[in-house]
């Protein structure tokens, strides 16, 4: 992978529950810090949408997918461990 | 509680428990043969059940046949949410079974995977929302009234720490509840203590739920043991009993003693004959219809005889018999029993009989019974014979084999089939003629017991009647005769105040043949003698009176010549007087 690769994001969520804001919040603020302008976040409602919770098979909310660069990860939680969360999607300070 | 309230009564009465009709509206039965009578119709509607147990107690099964009765026969589609195992492999599991379940799928059983990923990263608390989410749109689409959430342990395993576990669980059990869906959980508890399930991580849940099941899996005797028990059920009476049940071809069968609530069985005074003449006069016309009829004896004392012999007379009669014998393959018996002229070959091939040797049906006492009844309700049975019931203590213990005996009974009673059951007593029991291995003798109707009476050398089989409830019966021991004519019972020769059997009686029987053939002589020499005398007799009489008669003739004629010889002798005199001139008459 390039530093110039643009990380896409789909972070599920529900509604406004703690841990999905939670997790919105650090989403963010991780992308602010290591991928500043090469990062695309979709925001997925699960209640809005429960078709898409179910063609994704989201049982557990909030759910991050990094659809790029390939292969797709899946990270469940708040993200409030930035060190693994980092580590999982490869952006590991060591690898950039 | 409402007891003014009126139920509107139709043509017949019909009896409605008050709580019967808004009950039925509030369960949602589970169509598993037994456990609807042990709620009393079901599971709480619109609520949440617990179902507990240890590994292989057949959590699964349970929860998956819930949801298939629900959408074939009461209308209630539903959805399978798997833990643990992959939906593939359930329903490959569930082929085992006779549900059918390919035409079921998609529409009215939705089977969802909801395996966890162990390879999942997870950073934080997280919830079960998506889950919910997605559910919600499928329960919506397929209009779900039923949901299954399989193995939820592994879920809530997941979850990082006890609160969150807490948390989850009452946003599924509220959710659940909203949508008023009929939920089961099942839930692994360890083998051993499911009753102590509350000192378990997950307790809680038992207190949050509106009815919690236990199933158990344990091993008695060397026997697997299968148990379930109703913990708690709320708003409702129940069975609080652990009730045995079985995991048969058609899956969950809970064995129950008594259906509640059942109306008492139609009695009848129809006489069934027992298949030898002789036994039907001594009870009065033979055995009941439904009636359960127990045969004990030693070992050779013709019980399968016996028992033989009835269910002969039973397809003489054109109705449908089924003939278990725990003993001997049932060729066999019908080999041996051809013997003593009770010819069953016929019909086992017309149909009318079934013989099963239940020498293939392994497992419980529990599993005996239940695979016993599938035979019976496939045949459409009409006469049971059971040979020898005993065998059904063989496994297990003996509470369970009671239990077992018991609602053997009340099934064959409440189906109307006529049981004939033997029994082996064991003769070094101490329990001789008091009792039998699954004190089945004090529910029987009506007890022959076979004995070897010996006598003056000989063993001969005696058979007598301990017991025959509502019908008169003979006090008298009997000799049970076998002989290639058939079966059939002595005439009595009592001597001494001992009934005769055997050669003794034969030698009596043969005693009085010739005495009788030696009385019947000298009383026809008698007779002839007899005859003689009374010819010489009135041949006397006959010349006795005719010599009266002469004499009174002689005597007639006496008296005439002596008068008139007098009469002479005096006129004589005068006229000669007159003659004579010499006196004149005197008088004159």
């Amino acid at each position: 992978m390039t530093r110039r690769s643009i990380y896409k994001f789909r972070l599920y969520v529900a509604d406004d529950t703690m841990n999905s804001a939670q997790a919105t919040a650090n989403l963010h603020a991780l992308c602010k810090s290591h991928l500043s302008g090469r990062h695309e976040i979709e925001i997925v409602d699960v209640f809005k949408e429960p078709q898409r919770a179910i063609l994704e098979g989201i049982r557990m909310t909030p759910t991050l997918l990094r659809l790029a660069p390939l292969p797709i990860r899946r990270i469940v939680g708040t993200l409030m461990d930035t060190q693994r969360v980092l580590e999982t999607l490869g952006l590991d300070t060591k690898v950039v | 509680m409402n007891h003014s309230r009126t139920i509107p009564r139709e043509g017949n009465r019909v009896k409605l428990d008050h709580l019967s009709l808004p009950a039925a509206l509030r369960k949602a039965p589970s169509g598993i043969t037994g456990f609807d009578e042990i709620t009393g119709g079901g599971l709480p509607r619109g609520r949440t059940t617990l179902l507990l147990g240890g590994p292989g107690s057949g959590k699964t099964v349970f929860a998956l046949q819930y949801l298939i009765n629900g959408a074939r026969t009461y209308g209630e589609p539903g959805i399978f949410v798997a833990f643990e195992e992959t939906s593939e492999r359930i329903m490959a599991n569930a082929e085992s079974f006779d549900w059918k379940l390919a035409q079921l799928r998609k529409k009215k059983l939705l089977m969802i995977d909801a395996q966890p990923n162990f390879d999942l990263v997870q950073t934080g608390d997280f919830d079960l929302c998506g889950m919910l989410a997605g559910l919600g749109l499928q329960a919506t689409q397929m209009k779900a009234r039923r949901i299954v959430f399989d193995a939820l342990d592994i879920v809530l395993a997941m979850l990082p720490d006890l609160s969150a576990r807490r948390r989850e669980i009452y946003r599924l059990h509220e959710w659940l509840v909203n949508r008023g869906m009929t939920c089961i959980f099942t839930l692994k508890a360890s083998a051993d203590n499911a009753n102590s399930i509350t000192q378990q991580p997950y307790g809680f849940m038992q207190f949050m739920v509106d009815c919690s099941v236990i199933l158990n899996h344990s091993v008695v005797a060397g026997v697997s043991q299968r148990n379930m028990r109703v913990q708690k059920y709320r708003g409702s009476s129940f069975d609080e009993n652990e009730s045995p049940f079985v995991i048969g071809d058609g899956g969950f069968d809970v064995a129950i003693v008594r259906t509640l609530g059942r109306a008492d069985v139609k009695v009848t005074n129809e006489r069934v004959t027992s298949g030898v003449k002789r036994l039907d006069t001594m009870l009065g016309g033979g055995y009941y219809r439904a009636a359960c009829v127990l045969i004990t004896g030693f070992p050779g004392t013709a019980k399968t005889t016996l028992s033989g012999a009835f269910a002969e007379a039973a397809c003489r009669r054109g109705e449908r018999t089924l003939f278990v014998s725990f003993d001997s393959d049932g060729s066999e018996v019908i080999r041996n029993l051809a013997s003593v002229g009770i010819k069953l070959d016929r019909y086992l091939k017309s149909g009318l009989l079934r013989m099963v040797s239940a020498r293939t049906i392994v497992g419980s006492a529990e599993m005996s019974l239940v695979r016993i009844k599938a035979i019976a309700s496939a045949h459409r049975a009409r006469c049971l014979v059971i040979d020898p019931v005993s065998a059904l203590s063989n496994s297990g213990t003996e509470l369970a084999a009671h239990g077992v005996g018991q609602r053997l009974i009340d099934w064959s009673k409440a189906d109307r089939i006529t049981l004939v059951c033997t029994s082996l007593l064991n003769e070094i029991a101490e329990h001789s003629e008091t009792d039998t291995p699954l004190h089945i003798s004090t529910l029987s109707d009506t007890w022959i017991h076979l004995s070897y009476v010996v006598q003056a050398g000989e063993r001969n089989r005696g058979m007598s009647i301990i017991k025959s409830r509502g019908t008169a019966h003979s006090n008298q021991v009997r000799e049970l005769i076998l002989s290639n004519a058939g079966v059939t019972l002595a005439d009595i020769f009592t001597a001494g105040g001992e009934v005769l059997m055997g050669t003794m009686r034969w030698q009596k029987e043969s005693a009085e043949r010739v005495a009788d053939e030696v009385a019947e002589v000298a009383g026809k020499v008698k007779l002839v003698t007899l005859d003689a005398q009374q010819a010489e007799l009135e041949v006397r009489l006959k010349a006795v009176q005719t010599e009266l008669l002469a004499k009174q003739l002689e005597k007639t004629l006496l008296a005439r010549t002596t008068a008139s010889r007098k009469a002479v002798i005096l006129h004589g005199s005068v006229r000669m007087r007159e003659l004579r001139g010499g006196d004149a008459p005197k008088h004159k």
